[in-house]
Order: structure tokens, then C-alpha cells, then sequence
């Protein structure tokens, strides 16, 4: 038999359908890889147990032929999703041993329909780095090395997790979550698919919150038609999310192989940075004649306040963290260190419990909403994100369907290169993606090449409110143009 | 703002004028919480009312509870207040462990309900309007237990995310008297509305009082604001205080610093709690997991058709259909059971026209007078309002006199029955029988002829011949008819 693990999601589907293999071998085909894959870190909390029971269960339902459209399917859950009764940290310290009574919306409709959980994926501590570095579990490795280098590199964050385990082939796919670009970004690092559907299509009810205005659950997926099958599960309004909105959710793998011809594609002219690698620039040339070649119609546009959106970004979202991280006190759940008062019980909990980038951006965001500097820091970052959210407006007012530019401005870093002097450094990687987040837009990474040194690169494409589909479709023609890339295991 | 004439307080350099704005807090009637589906039902086990979203649990959201919406808007209408159909909640950031969010669910910038009035009645007929600036709705906080260990305290969060309504009034207030006076009305209101149950022992309505002086007329002096009020009463004496308090200071040469005080009710006194120093800086800022409240105009409307009556359009209806006296109309309209029972006896009477304005004379004077008495409240009324109106019935038809409706009344209370089976079981009847009546009276005339001679030249002097007869026919005798035979007997 062919080695299960090295199957897409839709392949799979049809082997599990065909009755050819059973969820449970495929089950334990990737346990058996999860368990040879430890040197990654990918997974903080393995679940083997609970993935056979729920294999079995799949291959019942599978037998009766009511198995759901994920039946059998087995998948990574990032550590963010709040999962009943198993261990959920959000990465963090200060959450300890906590193991929620709840399950989120976007896990429990995975298991509706059929979906098996492999375990609990490792990310930056409560979704904060573009690394995987901040993790109180350690950095994640990514299973793509340099040509000829056995320096380990990061595999993007904060769903480095999520993007190293599908690469590596670990799970078939994986959820993730996207506040200024933790999907995009470690799918461009590990030559997955990763879309951040429209704010509002997945519930946010159990998702650990990092910037409640920003966060958006997603998949991360080997392909783009994977991606599409998740995302399908994953969506939907929720009446206990009142930012989720309640339109239906399409049959999004139908957009898969839809043709694209006709459409315009905006290439924005602000995103094509100063000191640019070429290599970027080629890829990103690439793409959009892919594109053409499939019928598209190419169009520069302008995004005028794209300059402002990462300085904004780094306003509102520590502003939103700094009041959803003050329930973490030590007083109900997750670690607790005395003291002498409520308030050094206070101070030495979250002192203890909360990495420095974590502190770091709660005392960012404590600041830009303190009394007298709102104005000059939060409200002005608001009115930002109005601008931002306008310049895409009128783009798309104008005919565009979607808007294309690369996913990152660079591929994939070693372990502790970046970031550890200047901690702009690595929120410079959000640079393309975190305005999408603004402005509450869908946006899909899709591997599209390899830089000189062999590392992938991805494309981004940025859609429509509430027109993922295209993405799809658009994802499809450059996933046919650029071919899918899997990394040679070195674990 | 009328301009009823308010208490000043004579300092050493002269008279001082209080100034003096609310904040009430007013715990909203609903079954559950403003953001969960928890109970709000008062008196559980400490944490039995607790949802996942009320222990700020990681990754819980808040939903807007509909109903506290609709509680919010119809006290907005009650205060005759600008409904506001766009508001937003905030967070209201601060770490203590009655919070579990970090932060309290609040309305900062666009609450939903703007400015309204109530108009405060106070003694002899004077009345204040009070100006209300806002009302929004807001999480009560859960309750901190410090007896429960030797070294850890322990926190309670059945009460925490329960709905409340801030009502801010605006600094209209001038003395403790009209304090308490438009705490009362407001709490009727809220009664009346059936928003909030006004029970201030259980906290469900707590006022932080802002005080500060001036000479009469002069710029507005530095204030102070008394916490957490529960007791109408208290909320009087701790103005009382804090004024005198700060008028020393001020004569004395000194400054008022703005600050947070607590009133002891043991000692009399405020004391402080916190310096403006020592204020916290909520860092207020829209909640990103709600949508702006908006609703429509028709629901607004709707709510309004829907509403009850409330006590100063069911006071101006008692006088103008019952000619109460407006003294009268306002107790009876004070207490929303009251209304209701005298109402529910007017509905019983046999003549509502006839006899309405006797009938809250009785509900006033005998029910009250002997509830009042007895420490009793209206809802534990040993004479029920279809027993009362029998009574006035009674009295009104001519059956019996109001002396005997005394005795009767008592016997009701005492031993209960109806009261019209009891007239007739025990021989109360009223005696409208001339010729039985006339008999008693000749009696009389005949036993006191010096008395019956003098009569003619002080006729003051028939109370006496009246009160004679009346009291040898046992009070039953018709006094009108007792009075016309004396009359015409003794010739004047």
C-alpha cells in the first residue's frame, strides 16, 4: 500500500469512500508519522486515542454510507480551538493544564461531519509572533531546510504548528486561525494552502481571543481544493458569535476548476516594496501572467493607505489583546502564583504565566488606550483601518475580483535569526497580509515557487467580502500553473 | 427645572447651597443575565447561576440578552428620555476579581437612552423636576466573600453579568429632601414599569450620590462622590454629612478634593475610599466581540403602546375622575401595590363615582393608617380590596353608618368574612326606619326637658340631643334622619 500520509484530503476521500482503506489505518498512518515527526514540535498534545475512537466511529458511519463529507478524515487542531476535555494552552504558560468543558463552534462542525482529531498543534503564545517562536512549548521546526543546510527554520507563526505538521505530512489538514496573517504566512513558509475566509464566516466562539476585531479561524490544507473541503465544515453563522454573520455557505470545492477567464485582477503597486528581493518580485510576476494565461485580465490598482496599515495594525490588535488577556488573573483557572494581595497575586501570575512578546503587546495595547492618548494612538489607528477597509472598496467598486500580491516578503528564517533585537523586525513579516485583516477581507497563500535556496514562496490572493470562492478558483489556476512542492524529510 | 424652594445650610460665612447629581443603579428585571442565558434568580448557591461566558472562560463571547434591551427602552420611556436607536457597548478595563472579563460590559460614549426628566413631588405640594442625562445598561459584578477562610477570600459570580441600568440625573438635586424624594420616584417608576424591582436591601437598587456646595447662585464647588447607597433613608444622611463636611473645610480655608468617599451608617459619617489620584484609567473602548444595539423605530413604538400607566398620569386620572385631592392621588399612587389596590377596589364598587373619593379615604386613613401600625405592607392586608369595597358599598348605599363601618372594618380584619353577611348576622343595618327612630328620639326630649327648653337659644347644643340618640340605637340609627327629626321635634 502507498504510504496514506502522502494523500490530499480529497484523495483520501475517495480511498475512504472506495473502501480501499479504512479511517483507522489512515488514522494511524499519520500517528505513526506525528510520533516519528517529534523533532518538529508541530504537536503540543497528541491525542491517539481519541483519534482511533473517532477512526472507528468514521469507518462505521462510512459502512452505513452515512459517513459526513469529512468522514474518516483525520486532522490537526491548533491549540487555540478550545477542545472538550482535551488540553487546550493556547501556547501559553498561564493557561496550564486547563481543559475546557466546551468545544468550538468550527471543531465541533468538523466532527459533524465525520473529521478525526490527531491531537493539538503548537503556535506563538496566544497567536502572537509570525515565528512559532514565542510558543511556551518551544519553536516549531519547519520540514523545509535550505539547499544543502541543516539550519532549522521556522515555519512561519503563529499557526506554525498547523503549517508544519500539513507539510510534513502529519495531518491532511489542519485548523488555524489569522488576526494579521498567521494563516498566509506559514502556509507561504511551508508550500501549503492557507485561506483567512471573510470576518465573520467561522464562528469565534471557543477560539482562544487575540484581537477580537481581527480574528478569523481558517484552514490550513496540502492543496487548494483541501483547503475548500475544510473551509466548508469550518464556516457558518453562529448564534453565539454575534460578529458571525449569517449568509449561507456554498459548496466552495465547486469553485475548484471554475474558469477564471474574464476577471480582473488588481496588482497593487504600493505592495511592491522598496528593496524587494527579486526573486519575490519574479514570483509575483509569475503569477499574474499564470493568471492572464488562463484568461484573466491584469489591472494596476492602488491601495494609497497600505503604508499605514502595519503601524495600525500593531494598535488596534495589542489595544483588543490587552483587555482579552486581562481575564487570564489566576483567579478561576490556568496557573497561579501567590502573593501576598490580590493585586501581587495578580502581578506575579501574568508575570510568570505570559511570554515577553505577550507582555509585550498587552503593555503596547494598555498604553494606546490609556487616558489622554487614545485619541492620538487607538482612535487614530481606527480611522486608519476605515481608510484601508475604503481603499479596497473602491478598488473592488471599480470591477476587480481579486487582488493579487505575494504572501510574504521573504521565505522562511532560521530559529532565532529574526526579531531578537528589534521586534519590528518580525512584524515586518505581516507586512502584505495584515491589511486584509483591516479591512476584514478573505484572503488565500498559495505556494507558487522556491527561492534560490530552494525555500517555497507563496502568492496571496485577496478577495471580495464574502467571495472566497473566487479565491478558489483563482488558487486552483496557480496551484495547475506552479505544481505542488513537498519537502524531503530530513526527521 | 421648577424652582421649589430647598433647604440651604447656615454656615459660618452664611448660607450654603448643596448640589447634588445620582447615579442609580438599578438591577434590570429579566430571567437572565445581560450576556448569558444564566439565571439571575436572587439567593442560589454561591456559583450556581455561573455560565461559561459570565467565568470569562477562554474563547466565550457575549450575546446580547433581547430583553434587557426592551426593559432598558422602556425606562427610557418612562423618564420621558430621548431613545437612542444606534448605542455601543465598551469595555470598562479593570482587574478584580468580581470581574472575571478584566473588564465590565458597559456604555460609555453612545449609551441607550439620552436626556429625560422626572418630575419629584415633595411635601405641600411643591415638586422639583430633576433632569435625567443618560441611562445605559451595563454587568453588575459578582460579590467578594472575605469570611469564608482565614487567609483567602472568596468570590461569589451568581450576581456577576447580571443586567443593571445606570441612570445618571443631572446635578438638578438641591437638598437631602429632594434626594430622597426623587430616589423614591424613581424607584416607582422603575416598580411601575416592571423594570427593576427597586428592592434596595437585595442591591438591586444602590445609588453613588455625587455632593458638593456653593454660595447660592455661585460657580460650582469641587465634588464629592458617596458609593454605593442602599437605603433611602442613609442616602439623606450622608448628604447631610458630606455637606456640612465640606462647608467646614471651605470656611476653614481649605480645598475639596474630588474623591470617592463610602458612608458608615453606624458612625454618621463618609469617610474616604479613593483620591482622584488614585482613580482608575478604565481605558474605555468599543467591545469588538458585540455589533452596535440598534433597533427600529416600530420597536420603540411598540414598547410604547405596550406600556403601563405610570404614577403621575394614574394621580392626574384619580383627580380628575374621583376628585382626590392631589395630596391624596400621590400617596395612594406612590407604591405601585398601593395604586393597584385601591384601583382593585374601585373596580368592585357598586358606584365608582359616588363613592371613589371615599373609598381612598378609607384605603389612606383605616388600611394604611392600621397597617402602618402593625408594620405591616399592603400585600399583607388582612382586609382584601373586594372586602373594603363591600364595606364602602355599605356606607355609601346607606346600610350602615361610618361609625359602624369602623367596628365593621375591625371585625374583617380580625376575623375576616363577608362583610355584608356580617352586617345583616350581627345586626349592624342601619336604622332608616323614622317611626323607630322618632320613638328614641321623643325618649330623649321627654328625659331632658330643661336641656330640649335651652335649645332654641344655643342650637349648638343638637350635637348633643344627636349624640344621645345615637348611642341609645347603638350607633345604627341613619344620622342624617336622627338630625332632621331632632329638628323639627324641638322646633329649630
Amino acid at each position: 500500500m502507498t504510504d496514506l500520509t502522502s494523500l490530499t484530503l480529497a484523495e483520501a476521500r475517495k480511498g475512504l469512500a472506495a473502501k480501499t482503506f479504512t479511517s483507522l489505518e489512515l488514522t494511524d498512518a499519520h500517528l505513526n508519522a506525528i510520533e516519528a515527526a517529534r523533532v518538529l514540535n508541530a504537536f503540543v498534545m497528541e491525542t491517539p486515542d481519541q483519534a482511533r475512537a473517532m477512526a472507528r466511529e468514521a469507518d462505521a458511519r462510512i459502512a452505513k454510507g452515512d459517513g459526513g463529507p469529512l468522514a474518516g478524515i483525520p486532522l490537526g487542531i491548533k491549540d487555540l480551538f478550545a477542545t472538550k476535555g482535551v488540553r487546550t494552552t493556547a501556547c501559553s504558560k498561564i493557561l496550564g493544564n486547563f481543559v475546557p468543558t466546551y468545544e468550538s463552534t468550527v471543531t465541533s462542525q468538523l466532527w459533524r461531519d465525520g473529521a478525526v482529531m490527531l491531537g493539538k498543534l503548537n503556535n506563538d503564545e496566544f497567536a502572537m509572533g509570525s515565528s512559532n517562536e514565542t510558543s511556551c512549548f518551544g519553536p516549531v521546526g519547519n520540514p523545509w531546510r535550505r539547499d544543502g543546510s541543516n539550519t532549522t527554520l521556522v515555519p512561519g507563526g503563529s499557526s506554525g504548528g498547523s503549517a508544519s505538521a500539513v507539510a510534513a505530512l502529519l495531518c491532511m489538514g489542519a485548523t488555524a486561525t489569522d488576526t494579521g496573517g498567521s494563516i498566509r504566512q506559514p502556509a507561504a513558509f511551508t508550500a501549503t494552502v492557507g485561506i483567512k475566509p471573510t470576518y465573520g464566516r467561522c464562528s469565534r466562539w471557543g477560539v482562544v481571543a487575540f484581537a477580537s476585531s481581527l480574528d478569523q479561524a481558517g484552514p490550513i490544507a496540502r492543496s487548494v481544493r483541501d483547503s475548500a473541503m475544510l473551509l466548508r465544515s469550518m464556516a457558518g453563522h453562529d448564534p453565539k458569535d454575534t460578529t458571525s454573520v449569517d449568509i449561507a455557505v456554498p459548496d466552495y470545492e465547486a469553485a475548484i476548476g471554475k474558469s477564471v477567464k474574464g476577471m480582473k485582477i488588481g496588482i497593487p503597486k504600493e505592495y511592491r516594496l522598496d528593496g524587494m528581493p527579486a526573486e519575490i518580485e519574479k514570483l509575483w510576476s509569475e503569477g499574474a501572467a499564470w493568471l492572464k494565461a488562463a484568461g484573466a485580465e491584469l489591472v494596476e490598482v492602488s491601495l494609497p493607505h497600505t503604508k499605514y496599515a502595519l503601524p495600525a495594525y500593531y494598535i488596534v490588535a495589542p489595544a483588543e489583546a490587552s483587555s482579552n488577556l486581562a481575564r487570564y488573573d489566576g483567579v478561576r483557572y490556568g496557573l497561579r502564583e501567590q502573593g501576598k494581595n490580590i493585586i501581587e497575586l495578580y502581578e506575579n501570575t501574568r508575570a510568570e504565566g505570559f511570554g515577553a512578546e505577550v507582555r509585550r503587546r498587552v503593555m503596547i495595547g494598555t498604553y494606546v488606550l490609556s487616558a489622554g492618548y487614545y485619541d492620538a494612538y487607538y482612535l487614530r489607528a481606527q480611522k486608519v483601518r476605515t481608510l484601508i477597509k475604503k481603499d479596497f472598496e473602491d478598488c473592488f467598486a471599480k470591477g476587480v475580483n481579486a487582488i493579487l500580491t505575494p504572501a510574504t516578503p521573504s521565505a522562511a528564517f532560521g530559529v532565532g535569526e529574526k526579531g531578537g533585537a528589534d521586534p519590528v523586525e518580525m512584524y515586518l513579516n505581516d507586512i502584505f497580509t495584515v491589511t486584509v485583516n483591516m479591512a476584514g477581507l478573505p484572503g488565500i497563500a498559495v505556494p507558487a515557487g522556491k527561492d534560490a535556496q530552494g525555500l517555497p514562496l507563496g502568492l496571496q490572493l485577496i478577495g471580495r467580502p464574502f467571495d472566497e470562492e473566487t479565491l478558489f478558483s483563482l488558487g486552483e489556476v496557480i496551484e495547475q500553473a506552479a505544481g505542488r512542492f513537498t519537502p524531503a524529510r530530513w526527521w | 427645572m421648577s424652582t421649589a424652594t430647598h433647604k440651604l445650610l447656615k454656615g459660618a460665612t452664611g448660607d450654603w447651597e448643596m448640589v447634588i447629581g445620582m447615579e442609580i443603579h438599578a438591577q434590570v428585571t429579566s430571567n437572565s443575565k445581560l450576556f448569558s442565558g444564566a439565571s439571575t434568580a436572587f439567593g442560589g448557591e454561591p456559583n450556581s447561576h455561573v455560565s461559561l461566558v459570565d467565568a470569562a472562560m477562554p474563547g466565550m463571547l457575549p450575546v446580547i440578552n433581547e430583553e434587557c434591551v426592551r426593559q432598558a427602552v422602556r425606562t427610557g420611556l418612562g423618564l420621558n428620555a430621548k431613545i437612542n436607536l444606534r448605542s455601543v457597548f465598551d469595555r470598562k478595563n479593570y482587574f478584580y476579581p468580581d470581574s472575571p472579563q478584566g473588564y465590565q460590559i458597559s456604555q460609555y460614549k453612545s449609551p441607550v437612552v439620552g436626556e429625560g426628566e422626572v418630575l419629584v413631588e415633595l411635601d405641600g405640594g411643591r415638586s422639583v423636576t430633576v433632569g435625567i442625562e443618560r441611562l445605559h445598561l451595563e454587568q453588575d459584578a459578582g460579590k467578594m466573600l472575605h469570611d469564608q477562610s482565614p487567609t483567602m477570600s472568596y468570590v461569589d459570580l451568581n450576581r456577576s453579568g447580571v443586567a443593571l441600568m445606570e441612570i445618571v440625573s443631572k446635578p438638578d438635586i438641591r437638598d437631602a429632601e429632594q434626594a430622597k424624594a426623587y430616589v423614591t420616584k424613581l424607584r416607582s417608576i422603575l416598580r411601575y414599569l416592571g423594570t427593576c424591582d427597586g428592592d434596595m436591601e437585595k442591591g438591586s437598587l444602590r445609588a453613588d450620590v455625587n455632593v458638593s456646595v456653593r454660595k447660592p447662585g455661585g460657580p460650582l464647588g469641587t465634588r464629592c462622590e458617596i458609593k454605593n447607597m442602599n437605603s433611602i433613608t442613609f442616602i439623606g444622611q450622608a448628604i447631610e454629612y458630606e455637606a456640612r463636611r465640606q462647608i467646614e473645610i471651605l470656611e476653614d480655608g481649605g480645598e475639596i478634593d474630588q474623591e470617592t468617599r463610602l458612608y458608615d451608617p453606624n458612625k454618621g459619617e463618609t469617610r474616604s475610599m479613593r483620591s482622584k489620584e488614585e482613580a482608575h484609567d478604565y481605558r474605555y473602548f468599543p467591545d469588538p466581540d458585540l455589533l452596535p444595539l440598534e433597533f427600529s423605530q416600530s420597536f420603540v413604538d411598540e414598547l410604547k403602546a405596550d406600556l403601563p400607566e405610570l404614577p403621575d398620569q394614574k394621580k392626574t386620572r384619580f383627580v380628575v375622575d374621583f376628585g382626590l385631592s392631589a395630596y391624596d392621588a400621590s400617596v395612594l399612587v406612590a407604591e405601585r401595590e398601593s395604586a393597584v389596590f385601591y384601583e382593585t377596589v374601585l373596580d368592585k364598587l357598586g358606584n365608582r363615582a359616588r363613592d371613589g373619593k371615599m373609598a381612598a379615604n378609607w384605603v389612606i386613613n383605616e388600611l394604611f393608617g392600621r397597617l402602618n401600625k402593625e408594620g405591616r405592607d399592603i400585600t399583607g392586608s388582612p382586609v382584601n380590596a373586594e372586602q373594603l369595597a363591600a364595606i364602602i358599598d355599605l356606607i355609601g348605599e346607606g346600610t350602615i353608618s361610618g361609625k359602624i363601618a369602623k367596628d365593621l372594618f375591625e371585625i374583617v380584619w380580625q376575623e375576616g368574612g363577608d362583610p355584608r353577611a356580617l352586617v345583616e348576622s350581627r345586626g349592624m343595618k342601619q336604622v332608616t326606619d323614622l317611626s323607630a327612630i322618632e320613638k328614641v328620639v321623643d325618649d330623649i326630649i321627654a328625659a331632658n326637658p330643661d336641656k330640649a327648653a335651652q335649645v332654641k337659644d344655643k342650637p349648638q347644643s343638637l350635637g348633643w340631643f344627636v349624640g344621645q340618640v345615637m348611642k341609645a340605637s347603638g350607633g345604627k340609627a341613619n344620622p342624617q334622619s336622627v338630625n332632621d327629626l331632632l329638628k323639627s321635634k324641638l322646633g329649630i
